[in-house]
């Protein structure tokens, strides 16, 4: 515009006064919108510091009775009996991390095939439709896909899923004899896998639609199928947004609280079958803090907070190495 | 680039009477009957094999007509370039050829384009399989993230040809003029290379597959005067074992290196047309059209 205004005649109201005014008075809107931009965030950045530290701060402190207690071994005791004071993070440790491990590899294969099709297999008309739908999955609250958990899920689980995984690979142990209820770790890695299918999969659509239209008309005009393309040049150029993707995905199936409360049975045992009633370090928490029997138990639990905060933060660094690693092959 | 004409040509003579290399039986793009195409009335003294037949080609993208009525032969190890002003419709028609146009919404195709005598766009022709015979390389180099190696081996990787693929990257990289300069880091990433090196390994990348046809588009109209004349002596070793199909802008460049020069141009309409079709030196000596006189002498437009 301005250098437009330069090269052509200056129209008849605006002599070389006004736009020296014009320029001078742009230049300070220019100015102060940076001074704003800069000052807020650097508020943006104080707020994510102060947050991280007293998240931090509150946690450590209250468990800090439980930590002088029971000290680091409390994450591989299993038993947690309130009266007895004996209480051990195991069973929730492994809980979390078994329906969370369960719900991504799902959550993976699924919404890594939904983003393919999405992003580069749907014709257009169908990907407009099908993707707000999954974004939609996102919108649903949690504590209602907990229900459809209840109502749904946690009978089809227990009498359909169990005996055809039983009949399969029984001999693994991993299937086992489910509670009447339908209440189990694998219940539970289903609503999650629910939850975090519409991460992965909105997320991988935007990141295969990323990959350069030029790329993939190199690969096709080398007489690659569709399918050689997308596994010779899409996924290893995005497994590393890939893996990130899954990374979040994986924090919040951890994170999940509420909708696992209301499927995984609130047992706080340790055993290889998937359809024994269970618990996370996230449910425990949301259960328990109400009421705990007493000051040990509560700072217990604040452990375990620690526990999900720990291995919250250790993924999220396993991922940055990953994500890096993938950029420097490129 | 002093490769003359006349001894591209005598060299053209003596491969065509040795016994065909790719006999068309080879070239079997679907199970239908073999149509061997007539030669055209205009057709020089040497029939050479026609590997393109066109004719009342169109395309159109959704509504809107983008080329008409396109009737040419393309000919076996000439260099054929396809030149005419900005949109009118030259892409269109070289990615007409092997069928990269296909996946964009809306593109329609009519008329009869032949290849070795098969219908392109018939029910049983497999868009892949043409692509394997006809390698494309793009305006904007295009490598992919991954090794020089794995750039060259990818293709055919894929396509099974797994034997020896040491000597076919090596091969490759030597047909594309590229060898001398990466011996030593084939396992560096092909980001790293410049603009006219990605360029050449995009040549090499397609000849790997040892395909039948070479399509160009615009291949140096990003490169400095060094790399396009090295992509252009280039161009001249692979019509001896290719045909070559090119895109350019540049008109120095197909006086340069085409055998053949089809001249595209957009009617009123702006529709775009083939305007004219003839040796490359009598399209630039004598047009017969007023169009192509105005064109080659810079008054278009
Ligand atoms: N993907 C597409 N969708 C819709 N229209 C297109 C598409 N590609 C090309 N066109 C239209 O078709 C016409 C011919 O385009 P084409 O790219 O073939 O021209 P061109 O001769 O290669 O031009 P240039 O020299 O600028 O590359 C243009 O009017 C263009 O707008
Ligand atoms: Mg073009």
């Amino acid at each position: 515009m301005r250098r437009m205004s330069a090269l052509s005649p200056a129209p008849p109201l605006s002599g070389p006064a006004q736009e020296r005014a014009r320029r001078a008075r742009l230049r300070l809107t220019d100015l102060r919108a940076s001074r704003t931009l800069t000052v807020l965030a650097w508020i943006g950045a104080a707020v994510i510091v102060i947050t991280m530290g007293s998240v931090g701060f509150q946690v450590i402190r209250g468990a800090s009775e439980a930590i002088g207690r029971f000290g680091p071994l409390f994450a591989f005791h299993a038993a947690w009996i309130p009266n007895l004071n004996k209480l051990g993070g195991l069973s929730y440790l492994y809980g979390s991390l078994v329906t969370s491990l369960v719900s991504l590899v799902f959550a993976t294969i699924l919404g890594v095939s939904i983003g393919i099709f999405l992003a580069l297999l749907a014709p257009r008309p169908v990907a407009n439709v099908i993707g707000p739908l999954v974004e939609m999955l996102a919108a649903i609250p949690t504590v209602v896909l907990g229900l459809i958990g209840i109502i749904v899920i946690s009978p089809f689980s227990a009498h359909t899923l169990e005996p055809l995984f039983h009949g399969v690979l029984g001999w693994t142990g991993l299937f086992g004899a489910p509670a009447q209820n339908g209440a189990s770790l694998f219940t539970a890695s289903l609503v999650l896998t629910i939850m975090v299918l519409p991460i992965i999969s909105a997320l991988s659509r935007d990141i295969f639609r990323t990959v350069p239209q030029e790329l993939r008309d190199g690969a096709e005009a080398l007489g690659a199928t569709r399918w050689e393309m997308i596994r010779g040049v899409v996924l290893p150029t995005t497994v590393s947004g890939i893996t990130g993707a899954c990374v979040l995905g994986f924090a919040r199936a951890m994170g999940e609280a509420i909708a696992v409360t209301q499927v995984v049975g609130n047992a706080s045992l340790i055993h290889a079958n998937l359809f024994f009633p269970g618990t996370t370090l996230a449910s425990a928490i949301a259960n328990q803090f109400e009421s705990p029997q007493n000051s040990l138990t509560e700072s217990a639990l604040y452990y375990l907070a620690l526990i999900l905060l720990i291995v919250g933060v250790l993924t999220s660094i396993v991922s940055r190495r990953i994500i890096s690693r993938g950029a420097k092959l490129t | 680039m002093s490769v003359s004409e006349t001894t591209t040509d005598e060299f053209d003579d003596t491969l065509i009477a040795e016994p065909d290399r790719s006999a068309p039986a080879r070239i079997r793009l679907s199970p239908g009957p073999t149509r061997r195409p007539t030669p055209e009335p205009a057709a020089p003294a040497i029939t050479r094999q026609i590997v393109f037949d066109a004719r009342g080609v169109w395309v159109d993208y959704g509504a809107k007509r983008a080329l008409e009525d396109v009737t040419m032969t393309i000919e076996r190890n000439l260099a054929t370039a396809l030149i005419g002003p900005s949109g009118c419709g030259k892409s269109t028609f070289l990615r007409c050829l092997n069928r990269m146009n296909d996946s964009i919404p809306g593109f329609s195709v009519g008329g009869e384009l032949r290849y070795h005598g098969h219908d392109l766009y018939g029910p049983t022709a497999n868009r892949v399989e043409v692509r394997r015979r006809i390698g494309m390389v793009f305006q904007k180099p295009n490598p992919f993230p991954k090794s020089i190696y794995d750039n060259v081996a990818w293709a055919p990787r894929n396509l099974g040809m797994k034997d020896g693929l040491d000597e076919r990257v090596e091969r490759a990289l030597r047909g594309a003029a590229l060898w001398d300069e990466v011996k030593d880091r084939l396992k560096q990433s092909a980001l790293g290379l410049s603009g006219g090196q990605q360029q050449r390994l995009c040549i090499a990348r397609a000849i790997a597959v040892e395909p039948d046809v070479v399509l160009l588009d615009e291949p140096a109209s990003a490169l400095d005067p060094i790399a396009t004349a090295s992509i252009e002596d280039l161009i001249h070793e692979l019509k001896l074992r290719y045909t070559i199909v090119i895109v350019t802008h540049n008109m120095q460049q197909a006086m340069r290196v085409a055998d053949r020069t089809a001249f595209f141009s957009l009617d009123e309409n702006r529709t775009g047309a083939l305007i004219e079709y003839a040796d490359t030196k009598t399209l630039f000596s004598h047009p017969a059209d007023s169009r192509t006189r105005d064109y080659i002498t810079g008054q278009f437009g």
